[in-house]
Parts: structure tokens; sequence; C-alpha cells
């Protein structure tokens, strides 16, 4: 099984270890995720005004290149996953949409792919009882919170992952991991997304909550699929970890390098010494 | 030849404003088989009606056509007329010219509006020539109401009805009636309990000699039309004899095992055998049989040992009885929108995030607490408890678009309860707006919010979540443009009302309409809200849509008047517009039996002498057509026509244009 995939910028440039334990585990899973031989930026935002049609050129030019290669398409940020599927609602629902952004892209399009989560072809093509059945080094009940973020799952109506207000995608394939989910509040909160670039105070805020929303419920892992989350998660533990008395930090990892490992991946290539915090020395102790 | 005479109002100037009447009926006189013409003032008028009726005496008219109003307004009264002066009253046409014509045209100088009156006028004329007399339909009535639904509207119809001197059968699919009433603590807005209230009016239902009370059933078929329906009704096993069981409780008291209360909501636990309630009406118990040993693996068998009567029958099967009846009122009451489809309160998750109406039990003297607010969790008194309203209602997209309208009451009778219940306690009540229509309605919410201290809060959740013991609840204040976050014991949802699962398929069984939500139809929403589409059949309560106690014993009452006028007759008389099938040129393809939406066409076998079927062709049920002509255009090859509606009719009246 081949499947499209676009991997966005991040994850050719700060966020390569999230691109190469997906392309590293899929093999293992048997599917090998095909990069669309031409991609650009998905403009990294969907516009917010209806009339906005230039902001959706970007991603409409990624999703005609990705249709010639396939009928779906693969990604893995949550932003990329965000924007791409919207655009394409937009582009299969509003004829005339459709046809001013096409004609100013000088592309032509259908509209008829289906844009897809890595985490969906995990759940709905192999199955997470496949994934713990191939798993051959689990987690040994290691306590990991899952964070969604918000562009995973919102709006609903559009993304349609999961419940948006009650998700257990990323629950549900932890434990096929062997790791112990822990629920905490927070988890479907905003980390302050792209504030990160002028506000920093309320990135710091938000992301903070999110941190110590996790350390109360005893999370000795934090794990996304968003590389801006992943970043703005990071940033602020720093602070927190001043301004907390008693604070323990933990890790801010990618899903799949969770999955590449549990797989059987060497985990000096799965990219943990990229992360602000290494795992590793978590998993060491642990005995993974 | 036909002696038609025309009759052309002027209603004062709004006719005569924009066309010459006069013309009109001077012209129709030089129309073959018109021997009679003329124009007046106002036609509806008692002289006007004495000229119509004198005309056809004196000129021998078979047939009149009046040039007037639309046939909405008049058409009865100058039938009438007709029918006074001996004609046969199909032999009397309108011609709209005033809403069709004079209203529409502003030509003052007559033209446009009399040349088309002119031809209104004289599609009638030949339209009329082709009308055939047409007689009444008559139709034997069983004065016998079927009632479905033992909650509050359900009960005021079959007290009504009984009342009134008619039979009535009473359905209802529970152990007891009472309905979502019974699980009430007090109500709004005079505060009064609830069960104090109903229960009288159960004990009514199960004393009165006019009422036949099938309770623990369902009904499962219905045949038949107006004054002439067959019902069919699934009687479940209680696994408990009716005629020997007396209700002392005894089978209860040592029944060993326990399930969840259906009546108490997951708040407690009932026997197995059991009664929903201390004041079931009927008070006999019923076997849970999915949860008892001795019906799945023959252990126990405790409940029978302790019988006094001896009226435990493990053996016993569900029976089906067959009702005749005349008239049917569904009154099937609501259900709550299931909370856990919002995952963002926590619903199910936490044990102190309960619904509305398990507030009321918490809150009710008959309750599992006894009247007490404990929390489930722990069993400790809230100090403080956030009611959130609008969960689901008035929500388009994860919810419905509706407004449930009586959580605005309920939550301001819940914090007023609670205060009165936990002095030093606190509520806080998330709100969109506050929706007190009614008598005293407004009132009783100031009280709630100024007397009884309840802070209310206009905006919305945004999550609950749990932390050491207590129930956080994150929200916006839009009055003050803040951000909150309220430290709980306890939450409470006010659910959205829904329509109760399966309604659409009794819907479809009674053959009547309903919308998106699976709430039913009824015939007018303004003018006639007790009846739907389907004759004979009525709705009264909740089934129809959100309301409170006094909407639904209103509607409950009003019913009963319906139901007791169509039964004050011993035959009903209707409108003869009625399709008929030419059985010589029918095909039996049954287009018109899926086309029609009253399930009026039924397959009709003719049979030999032998009883053997011969041909079959489609045969209308009149007491059930509506005369809406669906399966005339739905009838390949034209073997349909609608009485008083011929295809005849309307291409000469077409041709005459």
């Amino acid at each position: 099984m081949k499947i499209p995939y676009y991997p966005g910028c991040t994850l050719s440039t700060v966020a390569k270890g999230f691109d190469a334990s997906a392309r590293e585990s899929a093999k293992v899973l048997g599917f090998e995720m095909e990069e669309l031989k031409q991609w650009n930026c998905c403009g990294a935002a969907f516009p917010l005004t209806p009339d906005n049609l230039a902001g959706l050129a970007a991603p409409a030019k990624v999703l005609s290149n990705a249709r010639r290669m396939g009928d779906s398409v693969v990604t893995l940020c949550s932003v990329c996953y965000n924007v791409l599927k919207r655009t394409n609602k937009v582009l299969r629902d509003d004829k005339e949409k459709r046809a001013v952004v096409l004609g100013f892209i000088e592309e032509d399009y259908d509209g008829g792919l289906s844009v897809v989560h890595f985490l969906e072809v995990l759940r709905d093509r192999i199955g997470f009882e496949n994934v713990k059945k191939i798993a051959k080094r689990p987690l040994k009940g290691i306590k990991a919170g899952a964070y969604y973020g918000c562009m995973l799952l919102r709006p609903f109506e559009d993304m349609g992952i999961d419940r948006c207000e009650a998700p257990t995608i990323m629950e549900d394939f932890l434990s096929s991991l062997g790791a112990v989910p822990v629920d905490f509040p927070d988890r479907i909160e905003c980390c302050g997304a792209h504030l990160s670039m002028g506000r920093t105070d309320v990135v710091e805020k938000l992301s903070g909550n999110v941190m110590r929303s996790a350390a109360e419920k005893g999370a000795e892992l934090i794990v996304t699929s968003c590389p801006l989350c992943q970043h703005n998660l990071e940033k602020s533990q720093g602070a927190v970890f001043s301004k907390t008395p008693g604070y323990r930090t933990v890790p801010i990892v990618y899903f799949t390098q969770l999955l590449g490992l549990a797989l059987g991946q060497d985990e000096n290539e799965l990219g943990f010494d990229k992360n602000l915090w290494d795992a590793r020395p978590l998993l060491k102790e642990r005995g993974v | 030849m036909p002696r038609i005479g025309v009759f052309v109002c002027q209603c004062g100037n709004n006719i005569e404003g924009t066309v010459d009447t006069n013309k009109v009926s001077e012209d129709m006189k030089n129309l073959p088989g018109v021997v009679y013409s003329r124009n007046y003032k106002f036609m509806c008028s008692s002289p006007g009606q004495e000229m119509l009726k004198t005309a056809i005496k004196e000129h021998r008219l078979d047939g009149v056509i009046v040039s007037a109003c639309s046939p909405h307004m008049h058409e009865k009264t100058f039938r009438k007329a007709s029918e006074a002066a001996g004609l046969n009253p199909f032999r009397c046409e309108i011609a709209n010219i005033r809403e069709q014509c004079s209203w529409v045209h502003h030509d003052k100088t007559k033209k446009t509006g009399t040349v088309k009156s002119i031809d209104l006028t004289r599609m009638a004329v030949e339209r009329l020539k082709r009308n055939k007399p047409l007689k009444k339909i008559n139709i034997p009535v069983t004065k016998r109401a079927l009632v479905i639904g033992g909650g509050i509207a359900g009960i005021q119809a079959a007290l009504d009805i009984a009342d009134g001197g008619r039979d009535v059968i009473l359905v209802e699919k529970e152990p007891s009636i009472g309905g979502n009433m019974a699980r009430l603590s007090e109500t709004f807005p005079t505060m009064d309990c609830s069960q104090c209230i109903l229960t009288p009016k159960m004990v009514e239902v199960e004393l009165h000699e006019k009422i036949k009370l099938y309770a623990y059933s369902e009904v499962e078929k219905v045949d038949g039309y107006i004054g002439n329906f067959t019902v069919r009704i699934r009687k479940k096993a209680k696994y408990v004899n009716e005629d020997l069981c007396t209700g002392c409780g005894e089978c209860i008291e040592k029944c060993p095992f326990k399930a969840d209360s259906e009546f108490e909501l997951g708040l407690n636990k009932r026997k197995v055998i059991y009664t929903p309630f201390p004041q079931s009406v009927p008070n006999i118990p019923v076997i849970d049989a999915p949860n008892c040993p001795k019906i799945q693996k023959d252990k126990c068998g405790a409940c029978a040992v302790v019988c006094g009567p001896k009226a435990i029958d493990f053996k016993q099967t569900d029976t089906v009885v067959e009702e005749k009846v005349g008239a049917i009122i569904v009154a099937t009451g609501y259900e709550l929108m299931p909370n856990e489809r919002f995952g963002e309160y926590g619903y199910g998750k936490f044990k102190d995030v309960i619904s509305g109406m398990q507030f009321e039990r918490l809150a009710s003297s008959s309750g599992p607490t006894g009247g007490n607010i404990l929390r489930p969790s722990d069993g400790k008194v809230p100090k403080t408890i956030v009611f959130i309203q609008c969960v689901g209602s008035r929500d388009e997209k994860k919810g419905v678009s509706y407004c449930s309208k009586v959580c605005c009451m309920y939550t301001a009778k819940h914090t007023m309860l609670y205060k009165h219940k936990v002095p030093d306690g606190q509520s806080y009540t998330f709100y969109m707006d506050i929706r007190s229509a009614g008598k005293r309605y407004e009132e009783f919410v100031r009280r709630a919010i100024e007397k009884d201290g309840a802070m209310y809060l206009r905006g919305r959740v945004s999550r609950v979540y749990e932390r050491d013991g207590h129930v956080m609840v994150c929200g916006a204040d839009t009055l003050s443009d803040s951000q909150v976050e309220i430290e709980a014991d306890m939450v409470v949802l006010a659910t959205a009302i829904v329509s109760r699962k399966g309604a659409d398929i009794l819907a479809r069984k009674l053959g009547i309409g309903y919308d998106r939500y699976n709430f039913y139809n009824e015939y007018h929403p303004k003018l006639r809200p007790v009846e739907t589409v389907t004759a004979g059949i009525y709705l009264a309560g909740a089934c129809m849509g959100p309301m409170d106690i006094p909407e639904s014993v209103s509607m409950g009452s009003a019913v009963a008047g319906k139901v007791l006028a169509l039964f004050s007759a011993e035959e009903m008389a209707r409108e003869p517009i009625v399709a008929n099938v030419n059985e010589r040129v029918c095909n039996a393809c049954w287009d018109c039996v899926t086309a029609c939406p009253y399930s009026a066409i039924e397959k009709f076998s003719v049979k030999d002498r032998q009883g053997e079927a011969v041909r079959t062709h489609a045969k209308v049920n009149e007491g059930v057509c509506q005369g809406c002509g669906v399966c005339v255009a739905a009838c390949r090859s034209k073997a349909i026509d609608l009485a008083g509606y011929t295809d005849e009719q309307v291409f000469s009246a077409i041709n005459a244009f």
C-alpha cells in the first residue's frame, strides 16, 4: 500500500524526527508514505474570512498535486491537516470558489481527494489492535498525556476525526503501544499557536496551563501531533519550571517517535535528541 | 341541455373596483347552457342568498356558479343555500374573481379584471356542466377511544373522555402510568408537589369504570380509519398474574436481587421484581426478566414462594389483544437527549455531573435521598452547584435547533429548591437568555434571583473537570466580559428535550406526520393544534414538541373535546371528495398504494365462486381518503379519478380558457 504523503515545512526542518519516525514506522506496518513529487507550504492557517480566497491558493496547489498521485493524501502535522482538509471541503462543496481558486493557480482539481491524518491511517486502515500485535517493544506503562490542541479536532464538523470535546484516538493509540494514557483537563485547550510570534506572554500562560494540568495528573510524558504545539509547550515548560516550585520537567514528543520506538527502531534515530527535553533517560529508567 | 345560473358578486367595491361585474354577467348569458345571469352587491348577504334560492326555483336551475371570493370563504354558504333550494350542493361552484383577480389587478379602467373574470367564470361554467351530484359519505363510528401513553397528557385525555361517558383504552409501555411528571419533585411556578397533584389523577384512572388500562403494553399495529380502527396491543409478559395479584408487595420485599432503577435514572437500585414507585398504577409488580436468575437460569424463585395468592407465573409470555376503537390519541411524551454527547461537560465521566431530571429525583421527598440534596459521588451536601442551561437546545451543530422551553423555568425552580434545602449553599446558573413567558413565570425567575440569591451568569461553559474532589467549571460571563472558573461540588445539566426513541416507528404505524426531530406534526399549528392530517388520530402533550405541564393538560382536554364531538353522532358525515378507482382499467401496479400518504388504498382481489382470486385491483377506502389527488397523478393507466375534480372537469375548464 502506497499513500501519497504531504510532509509540510516544519517536518522537513525543525521536526525531522517526526517525519523520519513516521516513514520508518509505516514501512514496519506495511505501507509506504510516498512524498508528493512537488509541494509547497500549506499556508499554515486556514483563512477565517469566507471571502479570502487567496489564502486557499497554496493548499489548493498541494491538493491538486496530490490528486495526481492517488485519491487520498496523508499528513502528520495537525496544522497542515487542518488547512488541507478544510480547503478540500471548500473546493469540493463550493463550485464558485473552486472555479476562482483553481483559475488563479491554473490547476485542475475535482475535490475528490480525502485528506487523512496519520493517526486515522493507524486507526482505520491498520487498526490499533494490529499495531499492538506488531509492537515488539511496548512502553511498559509509561504515563503519557495525549495533548490534542485545537487543529486536529476543530471545527469538528469539518475535521470529523474524533469527538472534539471528548476525543479518544490518541489515548487509544497510546494504549496500543503499552503506555498508560493520562486524562488531563487541558488536553484539548489551545497552546497559544501563532501568538508565539509576538505575544509570548499569552503562549506562556496557555501552554503553561497545559503543562501544569498534565503534571498534576501525573503525566511523565506529553505526546502531540503538532510541531507548533510541541514548540510552544517546550518553550513554556522552561518558564513553568522556573516559576513553579517542585515542578518536574517532562519530555514533549511526537506520537510517531513513540510508535517508532515501540515498533523496534533505534531510539537514537527517532529525533529524541532534537527535543528540548530528551525522552531517552526516562525510557532507559523504565526499561523500554 | 343544462340550466345554469350565474351570480356575479361585486363585494362592495372589492370586486367592482377593477371588474365590471355587469359586463361579466351579461357576457355569461351568451354561453350555451346558461339560462340566468346577474350581478349583485353582496352575494353572501341574506338577500343575496335568498336571490340565489329564488332563482334556482323560478328558473328551474340545475347548477349555479357564484363568481365571488375564494371558495375558502363562502363555498359552504352558497352550497348550503343551493341545497336549501333543492339542488345537490356539489352542483354549486365558485369562480374566484376576488383573491385571484380583482385584488391582484389594479387596472382602474376595469379592462384586465373584466376579461379575466369572464375567463374564470366561463371555465367554472364548463366545469360545472360535468359536475356529478355527490353525496356526503356516512361512516359508522365506534365510540371508544385509544390513548397511547399514560403521562399527564394521556391521563387527562383519558379522564375527560371517560367522564364524557365514552369508553377509553389507555396503553402505557412502562409498568405504571404517570410518565415523566411522576419523577418531578415540585412544579413551577406554584411549587406544589408533583406527585401530590398527579397521583389523585392516576388513581382516578385506575378506578374509572370507563377506562381500561393496559400497562406494560405497546401498540403493535393499527388498521382502519376514522371511527373504525382495529388496534393490536402487545401486553408484555409481567410474569405476574394480574387477576390474582393483590399488590401486597411481599414478593418485592423478599426478592434478593437488584438492578438499576429506570425510574430513579440510575441514582438508585430497585428489586428485580418491582413496581417503578410506591404509588404505581396499576400496583402490580413486573419481573425484569433479563436480570431475574429464575427466568434466566432457573435459580431462586423466592417471589413465587412468598406469594400468597400464587400470582407469580414464570412461564408467562407476551400476549396480543385486539381492540376496536373510533379515535386514537397519541400522547407518548418525551425523553432527554443523551448527555454523553457533550464531552465538555463530563456527563458519565464525573459522578457529580447529573441531569436536571436526576436533580428532580434528588429533590423529591420520595427520591433516593429522601429529598436531601446529596451528591452522588460521596453523599455529601454540595455547597456550590452550577446549573448549565441549553445543553443541546438551541445548538444547531451539536444538538437541536429548537428551544426546549421548560429548562429556564425548572432551572430557576432547582435553584430555589436547593436554596431552601441547603440555606448556606450557593448556586450559579449559566444561561443564554432567560425565557420565562407564561403566567407568573417571569415573577418566579425573578424570585429565584432576587429572593433566593441564585447567581445567574450569562454565558456558556467551555469545560468541566475534576480537581481535588471538586467539579471545576470554566465558562464565560459575557455581561462582565470575563472568564470565570467555579469550584463546584455538583453540576446539573438542563438537557434538551427530544422525542421518544422509536417515535418515528409509531408514526409510520399510525400514518401520521413527524418533523426532522421526530416530533409529531399537528394538522395546523394554529387552528388545528391537536389533530393530525390523518382523520381520527389526535395528539396531546410533548410528543409534538417540548411543552410544560399546563400546556400538556390543556392539550389532553382539548383532544377529549374533539373526540367527544366525534362520538356525539351515530354516524359521521364527510365530504365526498375522494378518489375512485376504475377497476376495469386498473392494472394493479400499486403505484397508488405507494404514493398514498394516508394508507387509504388497499389491494383488493376479485374472487370467483370457489373463493379463488381471479384478479386484483386497487380500492380506495372512502373513510381514510383525504382527497389529496396524489394517487391520480401517480396512476399510469389513468384508472383513478377524484370525485369533484375529475379529469373531465379539469380538462373542460382548461379548454374553456
